[in-house]
């Protein structure tokens, strides 16, 4: 067993390491989320945000530019706003743009849809989408179905 | 007589309830072979690691080199520890490193000496102990006395002063024997190291050493030459020393009236 | 009788805490060498190499076989929900914060805790630490620090190739065998497990119990009798003493981190 042998092999466990930590650093974890200097934040109202959290993410047509950063209420407007960062290769979205909570799957979890509008002015830093679809709460929708079977 | 290196005075040592050492003093001398002899649990490896400070007395004073050795500091212990060698019964060489390695070892922790002065050193003493050939081996390879052999050049590795041997002559064949005889003999009469022998094996130990302690019962109870002890008349020292079974010394450790104890059991 | 328990109970914590004390005493003597250890890298690097690369086989063979197992039994729970896209999170968060550091941390100590053992009460049984002292060298900084180190070191890392092998047997398991979505796999995983409140959590756990482990190994050898039977009962406690703090302190951490 020499030096060498013995060196090598260290080096190669120290890899390994390093590479399973890359692995979980951003194959598993977020890491690869967006940092401050290569995205921008917008932010948009909902009236329920049903079951949406921060870090879920948001998708134009079905692929994923960002993610939700912050869910608070806001008492002026009695609606909840929240922070979406998007990434800067992703700097289309027109300003009639709208925003959508869907459920991936009917358990799934919950994201952001963003639908493009038409208008030529783009959103940047600080924009505020106006036009939002809230989510659907099951438990409204069943609700609803049974008011109307009793009253029907 | 040269001048005394190490001086116990009034030492003092117990294991529990058991007492060791029970007020022994003695000189050991620059230069000079001195032993101690005595029957088996008599603490002469314990005196050893008191000397070498590893074992703290009760009571007493232990001088080396001038030192109170267990009143120092750390680096002050490992500076004197530097200048005694120590010979351990079962060699106690470094099992994961050959015999090079091992005679190394000392030099590589205490020095920055470039490697190949380290090399010229280690084959030096190797060629004393006539071990340059096994060099390669490793410590699970050697016999008993060759392990012995590669510590011996390890102890003497860092040119001590003093070199402490514990049992250096148990447990060998007689011409293994003989060999560490002659090594001790050498290393005393051409380096000047002074030797400290703890031993029961009368011969070997009255053949080389210039002075000789008898410890039993945690006293010195004899000192001497070879040639004083050797005429003295106490009983118990001529018991000892040709090696008869019941004398002073009783073959019987204390029990109870025989007779009575097999009759206890109906 | 009730006396002679009360003395037996009294006799029982007192020693109880001279060996918490004489444990506390050797860490704090450990500690203290480690920094004059670091000017000698070689000899930190055999003690990773026989620590931790020769524990790489172990560890990666049932990072694999755990992980393959979680995404079975992930798979036939979710899959009754129409969940099994979530197979990849229950698999990654599993993994990452709660089997990673504590399966490796016991297999560690299984593996190359009683060898640490085994090895310093050996050194001690053949007076080789003892003739280290006599040769001026201190045991504590030429074979316990290094031998410290290299553990404080490997342990992590093996923590770290275990949740990561153990992602990709459940993704075996479940992508390769089971037929779940790839994509989904991979991205609910990604939205799902945070690099702070999980990754670095679990990590934080796998350092935590590596000070545990090989501070219980070597200190059950350095402390061990020496005689055959001192050893093995040195490699048993080694073993038992270090599933027991592990199991103990994984509680007392996820209380902490995920509560």
């Amino acid at each position: 067993m020499t030096t060498r042998f013995i060196e090598i092999m260290v080096g190669l466990f120290v890899v390994l390491g390093i590479l399973a930590l890359f692995m979980l650093a951003m194959k598993v974890s977020n890491l690869s989320g967006l940092t401050r200097s290569d995205s921008y934040e917008i932010s948009a109202y909902f009236e329920n945000v049903g079951g949406l959290k921060v870090r879920s993410p948001v998708t134009v047509a079905g692929v994923r530019v960002g993610q939700v950063t912050g869910i608070v209420y806001n008492s002026d407007r009695y609606e909840a706003q929240v922070s979406m960062r998007i990434g800067v290769m992703h700097d289309y979205f027109p300003i009639d743009t709208t925003a959508s909570i869907y459920t991936a799957g009917l358990l799934g979890e919950q994201y952001v849809a963003l639908e493009p509008g038409a208008e030529d002015d783009v959103l940047k830093t600080g924009d505020t989408i106006e036009f939002t679809q809230s989510a659907l709460v099951l438990e409204e929708i069943i609700g609803k179905i049974v008011v109307k079977l009793t009253s029907g | 007589m040269m001048e005394s290196i190490i001086q116990i005075r009034e030492l003092h040592f117990a294991r529990g309830t058991h007492k060791i050492f029970n007020g022994i003093s003695l000189d050991i001398h620059a230069g000079q072979v001195t032993a101690f002899m005595g029957p088996s649990g008599t603490g002469k490896t314990t005196l050893l690691k008191i000397i070498g400070g590893q074992l703290r007395p009760d009571k007493g004073n232990v001088q080396v080199y001038g030192k109170d050795i267990h009143h120092v500091s750390q680096n002050e212990l490992y500076d004197l520890r530097k200048r005694m060698g120590m010979l351990f019964q079962s060699g106690a060489l470094l099992t994961d490193i050959n015999v090079f390695e091992n005679v190394a070892f000392p030099l590589r922790e205490h020095t920055r000496l470039p490697e190949q002065i380290i090399r010229d050193l280690v084959l030096i003493k190797l060629e004393a102990v006539g071990l340059r050939g096994a060099r390669r081996l490793m410590p699970s390879e050697l016999s008993g006395g060759m392990a012995r052999r590669v510590a011996l050049a390890r102890a003497i590795v860092l040119d001590p002063s003093m070199i402490m041997y514990d049992e250096p002559f148990t447990g060998l064949d007689p011409i293994t024997k003989g060999t560490i005889v002659t090594l001790i003999k050498e290393l005393n009469e051409t380096l000047g190291i002074a030797s400290v022998i703890v031993s029961h094996d009368v011969n070997e130990t009255m053949s080389i050493a210039d002075y000789i302690y008898v410890i039993s019962d945690g006293q010195v109870v004899e000192s001497g030459t070879p040639e004083n002890l050797g005429s003295s008349s106490s009983p118990w020292l001529q018991q000892f020393l040709q090696g008869l079974p019941d004398g002073p010394v009783p073959f019987h450790y204390p029990a109870e009236n025989y007779r009575d104890d097999l009759l206890a059991g109906r | 009788m009730v006396t002679a328990t009360i003395q037996n109970l009294g006799h029982w914590t007192l020693s109880l805490f001279e060996r918490m004390g004489r444990a506390s005493i050797f860490f704090v003597r450990v500690l203290a060498a480690v920094p004059s250890t670091f000017t000698r890298p070689r000899l930190i690097i055999k003690e990773i190499y026989s620590i931790g690369v020769l524990s790489l086989t172990l560890i990666i063979v049932s990072g694999f076989f755990v992980g393959m197992v979680l995404g079975l039994q992930g798979y036939v729970t979710l899959v009754d929900f129409g969940a099994e896209e979530s197979l990849g999170v229950v698999v990654a968060i599993t993994l990452v914060r709660e089997l990673g550091p504590v399966v490796t941390a016991l297999l560690f100590a299984g593996r190359a805790g009683s060898a640490l053992a085994a090895e310093i009460g050996l050194m001690k049984t053949t007076e080789q630490l003892s003739s280290m002292e006599m040769m001026a060298v201190d045991p504590i900084k030429r074979v316990i620090a290094p031998r410290f180190i290299g553990g404080i070191i490997s342990m992590p890392l093996l923590t770290i190739i275990f949740t990561a092998v153990g992602i990709l047997g459940g993704r075996f398991a479940g992508v390769g065998l089971l037929g779940v979505d790839e994509g989904s796999f991979w991205s609910q995983m990604q939205a799902n497990v945070d690099l702070v409140d999980d990754v670095a959590n679990g990590m934080i756990k796998g350092v935590v119990f590596a000070v545990v482990c090989v501070w219980i190994a070597l200190y059950k050898g350095y402390e061990a009798t020496p005689t055959a039977e001192g050893i093995s009962l040195a490699t048993t406690q080694t073993v038992v003493n270090s599933a027991f703090a592990v199991l103990g302190l994984d509680f007392i951490l996820t209380a902490l981190m995920f509560v």
